[in-house]
């Protein structure tokens, strides 16, 4: 026994002498280390990635990528092996990596630790760790104005009368993030379809072919005539395409698997993130605590558009509406747009800074409008407006 | 003609024990083939050199102080759930529910951090902690033990299932103690309070689960080899009747030794949410529970040898993930390279148990030459 643990002591220590000098290499130069909770077989993580090699070529930066980091102690420990490894800047992609990369930046405060998705960089007050979002609500309000045009060509056709309006939409959780989604999304058909419903039901997952799948054959046998969705798999589009519902998709085109029902779909470009923290490191300048992409800094994208399943007229009214958005004409949470139990809001206190009791603490309805992704860059919109009907509240 | 030669071109017969030094030596050689054969599946996807593939192995796992600590920390994990499940299989009782009996230990850890953190000092919380999870996989590994005591189930299958109702137990509650709300995620229970964090050793964050996995082997192999309860373990596992004739009271050792067994699981669910993860997922274990089965049984149910064992298994887990990473190839290629090695490594046990005879070619004409 001591025997064994005495030949295993030797040989590590004799590995940590060969290592040593191997690490001390180009202090100066930024390398970016890039934490991904999956593979780039997950449509989420693969948007990161393809960003990361994006930013990184277009920077000139050397890069290393660790894939498969489940959010627990083994991403604190890929943090600190990456700092080990000699980079200066540590990204991580997945909401449940934010506590092991807050703990990392603790222990390393000359490397920069940028989050994505996360909500603490606000209150943590360290110097050296950010987290980012992108504005997607505009997104999906895009994508929302695209469903609501198909609404109203199935009125027109007489497939539906104007009652009939209603849309389907497939959420992961209750949570800000997906609320501020399908709100979004809802209020964008609104704009175009005036007397457009929406039921939402929610999967209890990211990532789940089958509840997304159950969830919109849920959706179809209720009435819902077009579809959306806050999840990452394939199995809600292949379930529409099957019953030739049209849906707004996330996150990437399915034009090649659901060719007939497929209309456009809205994702994050995170590539101007990543080589602005980059830039931010090579001139020396801090990173923000918060940043929030939007969709005229191109951090918030449309893919192309389907002419086979969308209404005659969508690209038009999405490039009014796009550039409305980028000149301030345009709110997407205007207040004058929905009601909250038949009433207007003047004000409300969101969750902004995340305590255990989800209490509101900062008033985030100011000028006409709720102030989204501006306090921090997670969003925070969890209102639940009338016209939106949630089936289900498990998750 | 034909009926002369019945011999089959190979027939397969039992060995003697073979001396330690020539069924180890088998072993050794057994994992050079196995690098060298990663090594050539390696090259031909990457076209790296092969010497370059062997120093990211070494390197995964010595790299650096931090990986040494790495691999310690996870050799003490997986060591302690082999140590755990091996009492169980000396028995001939074969738990494979490792996995649910650490994940209840988890449960009850996490459950002892969150709801007692505002109510009790530190020290009452650790101690609540260490002995409700000690009972929890004590109660996940006894239900499948007094069944297969009573009424004679299948504890395999018992025991396996159990761990799918550990699981879901574990995302129930997730979803009830997650933060923020709808992110199915708990987080780092107690990140700035520090309530019932285990004691670290020093600056060394994983010295205390070391230290207490070293001891808990020696313990492991006296209470195996030199007590009346390990000697009882072994008669039951040779032959019920016998122990039975014996006057051993078998449902009696079946219960006892599955509650030490769970318990002992239960010890590594402490050891992994108290002492170095602060939190729970239905991931936490990492399929230990069963890896656990493997190291077990490659060092024949010695706890001394299993050091070397749990080393070996997690030294090519961490080489293999270094692999992936350096040479820019997903998880999935990591899972190969360890699937090659395991598939050699249970491989080559076979051929220590057992001989291969060829049909001897002199024998075919009836007549020996020479």
């Amino acid at each position: 026994m001591k025997k064994l643990v005495s030949i295993i002591m030797t040989i590590a220590l004799l590995a940590c002498l060969f290592a040593a000098p191997a690490m001390a290499d180009d202090a100066t130069a930024v390398k970016v280390g890039f934490i991904f909770l999956h593979d780039e077989n997950s449509t989420y993580d693969l948007n990161f990635i393809n960003a990361a090699k994006e930013a990184c070529e277009a920077q000139g930066v050397e890069y290393m990528m660790k894939t498969g980091i489940p959010e627990g102690q083994e991403c604190y420990e890929t943090a600190m092996d990456l700092v080990d490894a000699g980079c200066n800047i540590i990204f991580a992609d997945s909401f449940g990596h934010e506590p092991y990369m807050i703990q990392a930046a603790k222990e390393c405060p000359d490397v920069e630790f940028c989050h994505a998705t996360g909500t603490r960089a606000h209150t943590e007050n360290l110097d050296n760790y950010h987290n980012a979002f992108a504005a997607i609500y505009e997104g999906r309000y895009l994508g929302g104005i695209a469903a609501g045009l198909k609404l109203n060509q199935l009125i027109e056709e007489g497939k539906i009368t104007a009652d009939q309006a209603k849309l389907g939409y497939i959420g992961a959780f209750t949570y800000a993030e997906v609320m501020s989604g399908y709100t979004s999304f809802f209020l964008g058909a609104r704009s175009v379809c005036p007397t457009a419903t929406m039921e939402v039901t929610f999967s209890g997952s990211w990532y789940d072919p089958t509840a997304e799948q159950e969830g919109a054959v849920k959706l179809i046998n209720n009435g819902c005539v077009v579809i959306s969705e806050h999840a990452d798999s394939m199995g809600a589009p292949s379930e529409c395409e099957a019953h030739n519902v049209p849906f707004v998709f996330y996150n990437g085109s399915a034009a090649d698997a659901c060719p007939n029902t497929y209309i456009v779909a809205s994702r994050i470009n995170w590539a101007p993130y990543m080589e602005h923290m980059i830039e931010c490191v090579k001139n020396g300048e801090a990173i923000e605590v918060d940043w929030t992409g939007t969709i005229s800094s191109e951090s918030v994208l449309l893919t192309e558009l389907n002419e086979n399943a969308a209404a005659p007229g969508t690209a038009e009214a999405i490039e009014a509406a796009k550039a409305a958005m980028v000149a301030g004409e345009l709110k997407v949470f205007d207040t004058a747009a929905f009601t909250v139990n038949g009433e207007k809001l003047e004000s409300y206190l969101a969750d902004v800074d995340t305590d255990e009791a989800y209490t509101g603490d900062t008033e985030v309805i100011a000028d006409g409008f709720f102030h989204e992704s501006e306090f921090r860059s997670a969003p925070y919109f969890d209102l639940r407006i009338d016209g939106i009907t949630l089936l289900d509240e498990a998750y | 003609m034909a009926k002369r030669n019945q011999e089959p071109l190979v027939h397969i017969t039992k060995r003697g024990t073979l001396p330690w030094f020539v069924s180890w030596g088998i072993r050794a050689c057994t994992i050079v083939l196995a690098m060298v054969f990663c090594g050539i599946i390696t090259i031909l996807v990457t076209g790296e050199n092969p010497m370059n593939i062997y120093a990211t192995i070494f390197n995964g796992s010595f790299g650096t102080p931090r990986r040494v600590w790495v691999l310690l920390q996870n050799i003490a994990i997986l060591l302690c759930v082999s140590l755990a499940v091996t009492p169980a299989f000396r028995m001939r009782f074969w738990n494979i529910g490792g996995e649910g009996q650490m994940l209840a230990g988890c449960l009850a850890s996490a459950a002892c951090m969150i709801c007692l953190r505002n109510i009790m000092p530190n020290w009452a919380v650790i101690t609540c902690m260490v002995v409700s999870s000690l009972l929890a996989g004590a109660v996940w590994g006894g239900i499948p033990a007094l069944f297969k005591a009573k009424w004679n189930t299948n504890e395999t299958l018992f025991t396996l299932m159990m761990n799918y109702i550990a699981t879901q137990l574990v995302a129930y509650f997730i979803i009830i103690w997650e933060v923020p709300k709808g992110s199915g995620a708990i987080g780092i229970i107690n990140q700035s309070s520090q309530i019932g964090w285990l004691p670290m050793i020093g600056s060394y964050k994983y010295l205390l689960n070391v230290i207490i996995v070293a001891v808990l082997t020696v313990l492991m192999y006296i209470y195996l080899n030199y007590s009346k309860h390990g000697y009882e373990i072994s008669v039951v596992g040779e032959s019920e009747r016998t122990a039975r004739y014996v006057g051993i009271k078998v449902d009696r050792v079946i219960i006892r030794t599955m509650l030490l067994s769970g318990a002992l699981c239960g010890l590594a669910g402490v050891l992994l949410v108290g002492g170095t993860d602060h939190t729970m997922t239905t991931t936490i274990t990492g399929g230990r529970g069963f890896t656990a089965v493997m190291v077990s049984w490659l060092a024949k149910f010695n706890p001394i040898w299993m050091i070397l064992t749990s080393f070996l298994l997690v030294f090519l887990q961490r080489g293999a993930g270094e692999i992936s990473t350096q040479f820019g190839l997903n998880q999935s290629f990591s899972d190969i390279l360890t699937g090659i090695i395991l598939f050699f490594i249970i491989g080559c046990e076979f051929f220590i148990t057992y001989k291969i005879n060829f049909r001897h070619v002199g024998r075919k004409g009836g007549v020996p030459h020479v």
